[in-house]
Parts: C-alpha cells; structure tokens; sequence
C-alpha cells in the first residue's frame, strides 16, 4: 500500500536532507512532499516536522505559513515525527530569544545547556553538537533494532523539559540528562537529527514510515 | 558524552576525487559518491570536501557531487574550498551540505565570517584555520595564519585570530598545522592544545597523521574534539572502523 509523507516546508532551514533520507527508508510507490499547504499536510498519512534556527524565528515562520492549526491537529490525529526544533516548539516556552511562546502542546521548558565541566574533565561546549548516546526508556516501535544507548547526530544549545516526566522516550546526558526522545499516542519528537544519524537513524526514519499506530 | 570524531578528508578537483584514494573494492576511486560510500560504511563520524577546483568555470561540478552524495550518505557533510561570499554558502547547504569551511575569505575579510554565522547560524559555519610555527626554538610558542597553501603569511597570530573567529560565531575551527601537513609524522598537539584552550567551540585537529597513535595523540594530548586525516584512509593503511577501534582501546570514546 502506498501512502504520502509530507514533510512541513516553513522556510526555516533546508528540509533537502530530511526529504532525501525518509525516500530513502519509504516504500516503493510512497510519496515524500515537502510542502507548507495546510491542506495537503492534513491529508497525508505521516507527517515530519522538522526545523532548525533560533526559537523565535522558527515561531514566526510557522505563524507567516499560517500553519499553528495544521501542525497541531495533525500532531493530534496521524503518526507525527518532530525533528530538532519541531520537538522543541511542541513544549510551551522557550528560554531562547530573551523568552519565546512555542506551540504549547505539552506543559514545558526549553532550557539552554548549563555547560561547565564534565566529571571526566572534558568541557560540555555549547552547542551540543556530535554523537551521543540516546537512551530508550520503553520499547516503543520507533526503537525496533535499534540498539540500547545508540549515538545519534546533535545539534543544538537548548533542550526541552516536559512537565510530564512520563513523556520522555529516551534520556541523553550533556550536562543534564535531558529526554532527547518524547512520545504520546502518535506523536514521536526527537532533538537529535535522524537524517544525519547514519545507520541507526535511517532505521529510526524507517521504523517511522512503518509505523502502525 | 560526545564521541571524539573521526573525519576522512577528500580533495576534489573538477568533481573528481584527486591525490589517490586506493580501495581494491571500489571500481572508481575517483568518483566522490563511491568513497564517500565507501567511508559512510566504515563508519566515519562525518566527510569533508576540499574542492581544491583552480578553475571557477569547474566549480560549479563540487555543488553536483554535493548533491548527489547528500541524497545517499546520511551523516554530516563539510565543503570547503572556495567559499567566498554569502552566495556562495547558500547553494552548498541547499546542495545538502551540513555545513562550509571558510578560510582565504575570513583572513581577506572576516566580517564575512560574522556575517555568514548571523544569516545561517554558527552551526553551519566551520573556520578553517592553516597555521605554521613561527617561534624559534627557546621562544614562547607562536603560531601564525598562512593563505596560499602555506605560502602567504598574513601576520596574524593563530590564537588571536581563533579567539576572534570564535567571537564572530563560527561553530568549529579545522586546524590544519602546514608544518605538519603532509609529512606523516603527527599533529602539532601543542598547536591544537594552544587553540582549544582559547576557544569554547569544538576544534577539528589536521594536517600531519601518519598512525593511529596519532589520532589518540591528538584527542589525549591536542584535546581536539575531532581528528581529520586524508591519505592514511584513502591507501587503506587504516579503515576507520579499524582506528575507531584501536582509539577505543586507548580510552578515548568514539560511536562504534
């Protein structure tokens, strides 16, 4: 059966990388459309929601796009894969920008990195940008053969904390240990970047596409 | 924590892969897709492009190889070469590159830098960095900027200009040692130590591996956050599974 993934175009950053990888892990005859018309996101199958750039900038493009509605519903009603900022911007507030209003779907903070030194001695840099281990805290489908405490590509100097610790999918630790995976429903959001993630995120984005929620 | 990264290098002229990539399995050791498969497999962390393209009619091939290679290596890509301008930046991340090392156009003008980091966000934006020793020996250690291959100084003290970089927003600094580059017999870890302790943004160490020892060298005694080498990869002396594995058993940690 084929189905349509739309990714959602908010001029916020080149989605190029994000498209190529989810064709590369979607079925024969699957359509992967980029695009910010709210009326083809909601008619899709899956929706990803990727995003990059300061908070502010991100919730100003997402309001010119007119696509506040669109992304929540379809945050409420189809498998949904938040990338970078589109898990951030799903909490409500953000520390970023002097203090920014995000799209409010789930109690929260986004907070920038304390940074400092690790108790190995090396500095924690900001931003959080490499290879980390991401840690799964329950055997949800978007883990299948992945393996325990797999590294996935950062980038980024903020984090999100739910209020509902319950929330959280896996923890990564920088400093803080931090939920860099949420899930609720058919909701999944992760603040690593599953395009840029070799291996273990091309399996993340296929267990996505096959995602029966 | 973070892993320390390995990144293989890859010289491009005119498109094609040059100064010798010898994999006996690769059918085209010039084609920058077939290697940069080839290391994706082996595990590198990231691949950067030099386009070292002398004619600007040719340059135009690197944003193909880019393109192509994006659509089927999912892992972080750096171009560099040739970044001059604003322009210039902008096709290679719509290309699919992760992010542009800037180098001759930040000593001519380093406002660019400032510039590049406030309209594409200092994660895409690498400094590269070609530095010579220029302290006689029983000096204080001195470090200069060099264009031109290493030809050209610029009168610029590499700590100074590497704090200065890092205070226009660049993400990374690629430091390449030209005393070092090309010989094989190490990193300038003095050099590496020197700028990491300067800057609070992650260092790229280069120019000068020859062995494995040299890569835990230059995380254990450089500090570098990353290590880059290009020909000890590219005759398949080492693979990269193979150095991640020797450096893990030296203690230092890597994605495996």
């Amino acid at each position: 059966m084929t189905q349509r993934i739309t990714v959602i175009d908010y001029g916020m950053g080149n989605l190029r990388s994000v498209a190529k990888a989810v064709e590369h892990v979607a079925g024969e005859g699957d359509e992967v459309l980029v695009t910010d018309d709210p009326a083809l996101i909601l008619s899709s199958d899956r929706v990803v929601f990727p995003g990059q750039g300061a908070a502010r900038d991100c919730m100003a493009a997402i309001s010119d796009h007119h696509l506040n509605k669109a992304i929540l519903q379809a945050a409420h009603s189809k498998p949904f894969l938040g990338i970078c900022m589109g898990q951030q911007v799903l909490l409500d507030f953000s520390e970023e920008n002097g203090g920014t209003q995000l799209l409010g779907l789930y109690k929260g903070r986004v907070h920038h990195f304390p940074g400092g030194i690790a108790p190995d001695g090396e500095a924690m840099k900001i931003p959080h940008m490499g290879w980390n281990r991401v840690h799964q805290l329950s055997d949800h489908p978007l883990w299948y053969q992945i393996s325990q405490d797999s590294r996935f590509y950062f980038v980024h100097s903020y984090y999100v904390d739910p209020e509902r610790e319950d929330l959280a999918a896996a923890t990564t630790d920088y400093g803080v240990s931090f939920a860099s995976a949420i899930a609720e429903n058919n909701l999944f959001a992760v603040q690593f970047h599953p395009e840029k993630s070799a291996d273990a995120g091309l399996q993340l984005l296929k267990n996505f596409v096959n995602w029966k929620v | 924590m973070l892993a320390k990264r390995i990144i293989p290098c890859l010289d491009v002229d005119a498109g094609r892969v040059v100064k010798g990539v010898k994999f006996v399995d690769i059918r085209d050791a010039g084609d920058p897709v077939e290697v940069a498969r080839r290391y994706n497999e082996e595990g590198a962390d990231e691949i950067t492009f030099l386009d070292i393209t002398a004619s600007s009619d040719d340059r135009e091939t690197i944003v193909h190889v880019v393109e192509q290679v994006a659509s089927e290596i999912f892992i972080p890509l750096t171009v560099g070469g040739g970044i001059r301008k604003a322009d210039d930046i902008r096709r290679m991340l719509n290309a699919g590159a992760d992010k542009v090392a800037i180098n001759t156009a930040a000593v001519f003008n380093p406002e660019f830098v400032k510039e590049a980091t406030e309209r594409f966000g200092s994660q895409c934006i690498v400094v590269a960095i070609d530095a010579k020793q220029v302290s006689a020996e029983g000096e204080p250690m001195k470090w200069e900027i060099f264009t031109h291959g290493g030809r050209k100084p610029t009168g610029l003290d590499a700590i100074e200009w590497a704090k200065r970089m890092s205070d226009y927003g660049a993400g990374e600094i690629l430091l390449t040692s030209m005393d070092r580059d090309g010989t094989k017999i190490g990193f300038d870890n003095k050099l590496t130590r020197a700028i990491v302790e300067a800057v609070p943004i992650p260092v790229i160490a280069s120019g000068g591996v020859g062995n494995l020892d040299h890569l835990v060298d230059g995380v254990k005694m450089g500090g570098a956050d990353a290590v880059l080498a290009a020909s000890i990869f590219h005759f398949a002396e080492y693979s990269i599974g193979g150095a991640k594995q020797f450096m893990q058993g030296q203690g230092v940690e890597v994605r495996l």
